[in-house]
């Protein structure tokens, strides 16, 4: 992947992403998200991972936002009124992010391998889905099975939680 | 040429803006899409990494894909379960706002 392409990708998702904590509004905020998505799954292709890039549109682009969306409609949440903002707090917030950003910085900065650029592949990876599926199924078969009782609990959670309360 | 170095500033960038969220927005639904931007920036530097790290095979090192398959199924389920219990907190308060939840407040 050139470089041109790669910074367009990394400036869009992360504006985009500024964009969903700065939007006052919550249905704008998850518009913005959607576009960080695309743009992250576009960041993924170019580092050769086709099959992340795929189920990132498909699950977050697709399922979740569209679940955010949904509870947005449902709930019927208006874009917050301004309320007076405590700027000691937001000061101190905004304080603590940038110096984990300064910090993770400072650690890729002193990360050797961090300067070099990726090695070349023997082969395209149009296949990972084939390698992937082979690793998941072989050595990480009781991970993905406890995963998939994950989920089956999760939406078992879900349905009892949004059951109305019998009076 | 772009460095791996590229790649994790980027994730950091993303991380430190879904953290930002979390501590200064209020309302509960942008705190659970800013957690959702802190997973994927991980996912993206667990990408980068699976790239970097080309095997004997000259492919990319396919485990750290394997997790983030995983992080993505554990994330779906968590916004899942955040969102029902945003649903019966609304029921029950009539607000997504956390600084009208005052329960815990020392």
């Amino acid at each position: 992947m050139s470089p041109f392409l790669f910074w367009i990708f990394a400036v869009l998702t992360v504006i985009f992403g500024a964009a969903v904590v700065l939007n006052r509004n919550p249905v704008a905020g998850a518009l913005s998200l959607v576009v960080s998505f695309l743009g992250l799954s576009a960041l993924f292709m170019s580092l050769d991972a086709f099959f992340v890039g795929i189920i990132q549109v498909l699950v977050y682009a697709g399922a979740v936002m569209v679940l955010f969306l949904f509870i947005i409609m449902l709930l019927d949440i208006r874009a917050e009124e301004r309320r007076r903002i405590n700027w000691l707090a937001a000061a101190g917030g905004i304080g603590v992010a940038v110096i984990l950003l300064v910090q993770i910085c400072m650690v890729i900065s002193h990360f050797q391998p961090a300067r070099r650029s990726f090695p070349p592949l023997a082969r395209s990876t149009t296949d990972d889905v084939r390698n992937i599926g082979r690793l998941l199924f072989n050595n990480y078969n009781l991970p993905f099975q406890i995963i998939g009782v994950l989920v089956l609990v999760a939406t078992i959670g879900v349905v009892i939680l949004s059951r109305r309360e019998p009076r | 040429m772009i460095t791996l170095g590229d790649y994790l500033v980027v994730s950091a960038i993303l991380f430190t803006i879904g953290f930002a969220g979390v501590i200064l927005r209020r309302n509960l639904i942008v705190i659970l899409m800013s957690l959702e931007l802190m997973l994927n920036a991980a996912n993206l530097s667990l990408v980068a990494f699976s790239r970097f790290r080309v095997g004997a095979n000259g492919l990319p090192d396919y485990d750290a894909q394997v997790f983030v398959f995983f992080v993505i199924t554990v994330a779906a389920a968590e916004v899942a379960v955040g969102l029902a219990l945003l649903v019966s907190l609304y029921r029950a308060r009539q607000t997504t706002d956390v600084s009208d939840i005052t329960s815990l407040k020392f």
